[in-house]
């Protein structure tokens, strides 16, 4: 099939598919919030119904409640922002006693992110998670540059990658799908998503941040409290679609829900067509709350408007093999 | 009591496009005024906007904060809000750039408001340089119910003072004081503090300003009967409560601090709670 050259058809937009799936778990649309994005939705919610997104994916919990890190967490940076949050978060028993049930409550589709520091703890939240029923997906944050100790990155070393998925994939059985958040740190990123797809991840989530630093003209020192921050933003978008297209190149059959300085439809469309079967939508949320819901109404019309019968027709479009 | 707050917060806030009517300069800040329809409706003193800056090809991602100064509702132009802008940065330079005519995408109100008591009691307003912008509003507020309202400004020098001629009308003092005495007396703001409070003559202070001001008037107003309302400032990035990074520690009812975000726990949170020497810091882990 060959799309991009049909015209706009505004008529067939109420009966397009925009659905997608990672591992078992179905989504009306291919657009999500992203971790530590949103927070737990309630926020949002004032700006609009969450249950017309594809699902709220949490901020990323942690066995314990956490402080994180100390202020300042936030320096904005061109066309982008660092951040130092380092988990702060209720702890996963609060979490699932109060923040779960209200978005359940709503009817939102729900993806919760868990954080660990210990292969150990990553199992004993996976087991807590699997004891709450409404819960669409898991996202394993492997991840998160905010840590204090850098080898505490766990997607930065493959076994260390592959440990944690195991335990993840032996505590929660098949109930539900387990998406590996990765980072883009790395020097061999295929060979990492191959080691977490091989020990029991269903899909993966790419990319987290790109560790970074300000440093402070008048102090002269690091701007940020905890030294280090996380680049999020447009700044990254070009990271993100490669990092997108070199997987699914590598292992196209594994879903990715994309992520990366998406602030519109046409940057959503760029990490569908590198191979994301969902996009979520992060920073641009800080700056428009509404963007969420703006960036799907602009994808699903790009999508139309370029000739795609389905949201999946359009998923790893640009590695297609022309026809000759 | 959280719960209950979350629920209401920000229940009014909407995003529009507002409209500059109109953009001056007064000492060393700009007066701008935009036209926000029934949004005004909304609006409670100690409210802030979140303002995207830079317009449409900006590599400036993230909207800016401001307290409302004041709204109004007129025939000729509804419902009006007015921001007191200091440019200091690229975002406020380019809102300061604004002219008149032209449309800037806010979303308003957001966070908690100062509490307006229910009867007529002794108000004092401390301000610190452009933190005078929202007390002028609130004046007007605790004026209409009868409040004594006192009011002390200060700022490094006069023309870091904000203090426009209407607003003094509705208050029943005003006092300025200046570090380097180019205008009113010199000094600061917070030195007339401790005799107000010793001779009874103040039962709620509402302040806004540096951070370093308003941990001096709790640490002031600790020990006394006295209610210590603040707007605190924060770096935010997203203004909505979000993104996790405007976060002070804050004493809990259950004795637990707790990192609150100051854009829809605050601005305006109770500066006995403030743990003002641990801002900047995060509390010890104990378990």
């Amino acid at each position: 099939m060959e799309y991009g050259r049909a015209s706009s058809r505004g008529d067939i937009l109420s009966n397009f598919d925009f659905s997608t799936t990672l591992g078992n778990a179905f989504f009306n649309t291919p657009i999500f919030t992203a971790s530590g994005c949103a927070s737990s939705g309630k926020e949002l919610a004032q700006f609009f119904d969450l249950r017309d997104i594809g699902a709220v994916v949490t901020k990323s919990v942690m066995n314990k409640p956490r402080y994180g890190r100390p202020t300042p967490r936030m320096a904005e940076t061109p066309s982008g922002m660092l951040n130092s949050i380092g988990l702060q978060g209720p702890g996963i028993d609060a979490f699932l006693a109060k923040d779960v049930p209200w978005l359940i409550e709503q009817k939102s589709r729900v993806i919760v992110s868990i954080a660990g520091e210990t292969v150990e703890e990553y199992a004993t939240l996976a087991r807590k998670v699997r004891s709450v029923a409404g819960i669409s997906a898991l996202e394993v944050n492997i991840s998160c540059p905010n840590v204090e100790n850098r080898g505490l990155v766990f997607a930065c070393d493959p076994d260390a990658s592959r440990r944690v998925i195991d335990g993840v994939r032996r505590t929660i059985g098949g109930e539900i799908p387990i998406i590996a958040k990765l980072s883009p740190d790395v020097t061999n990123l295929p060979e990492i998503a191959r080691g977490v797809v091989d020990a029991g991840a269903d899909a993966l989530a790419l990319i987290n941040t790109v560790l970074g630093m300000v440093i402070n003209i008048d102090s002269m020192r690091p701007h940020l409290g905890g030294k280090t921050g996380g680049l999020s933003g447009p700044a990254i978008r070009p990271v993100a679609v490669r990092a997108i297209y070199q997987v699914h190149a590598a292992m196209p059959t594994v879903p990715i829900l994309g992520m990366g300085g998406v602030t519109s439809g046409r940057d959503a469309l760029e990490l569908i067509l590198a191979g994301a079967s969902g996009v979520s939508v992060g920073t641009a949320s800080f700056g428009n709350p509404l963007a969420v819901i703006e960036i799907q109404r602009e994808l699903r019309e790009l999508l139309t408007a370029k000739g795609f019968p389905t949201l999946k027709s359009a998923i790893g479009y640009a590695h297609r093999v022309e026809d000759q | 009591m959280v719960e209950e707050i979350m629920s209401l917060i920000n229940r009014s806030a909407a995003q529009m496009n507002a409209t500059v009517l109109a953009n001056k300069r007064v000492g060393q800040y700009h007066q701008i005024v935009f036209g926000i329809g029934d949004l005004v409706k909304s609006c409670r003193p100690g409210n802030f906007v979140a303002i995207k800056v830079g317009g449409e090809s900006s590599r400036m991602i993230l909207r800016r904060a401001f307290a409302i100064s004041r709204v109004a509702e007129s025939v000729s132009f509804g419902g009006t809000m007015e921001l007191i802008v200091a440019p200091h940065g690229a975002g406020s330079k380019w809102l300061c750039s604004q002219a008149e005519g032209s449309e800037v995408d806010i979303i308003a109100p957001l966070g908690t408001a100062f509490g307006i008591p229910t009867q007529s009691v002794k108000a004092l307003l401390v301000g610190g340089g452009y933190g005078s912008a929202p007390l002028f509003g609130l004046a007007e507020v605790l004026k209409a119910r009868g409040c004594q309202v006192d009011m002390l400004l200060g700022a490094s020098t006069g023309a870091k003072i904000y203090a426009p001629m209407e607003g003094k009308r509705s208050v029943n003092s005003l006092k300025i004081y200046t570090e380097d005495g180019s205008m009113g007396e010199i000094g600061r703001v917070t030195e007339p503090i401790k005799a107000l409070i010793e001779k009874r003559e103040v039962d709620v202070i509402y302040s806004c300003g540096p951070m370093g001001m308003l941990s001096a008037i709790s640490a002031l107003a600790a020990g006394s009967d006295v209610v210590h309302q603040c707007a605190v400032e924060e770096a935010m990035a997203c203004g909505v409560g979000i993104c996790m990074t405007c976060v002070l520690p804050v004493l809990g009812e259950d004795g637990k601090v707790a990192m609150l975000r100051s854009c829809i726990d605050g601005p305006v949170m109770d500066g006995a709670q403030v743990q003002w020497n641990m801002v900047g810091q995060v509390p010890e882990v104990t378990s």
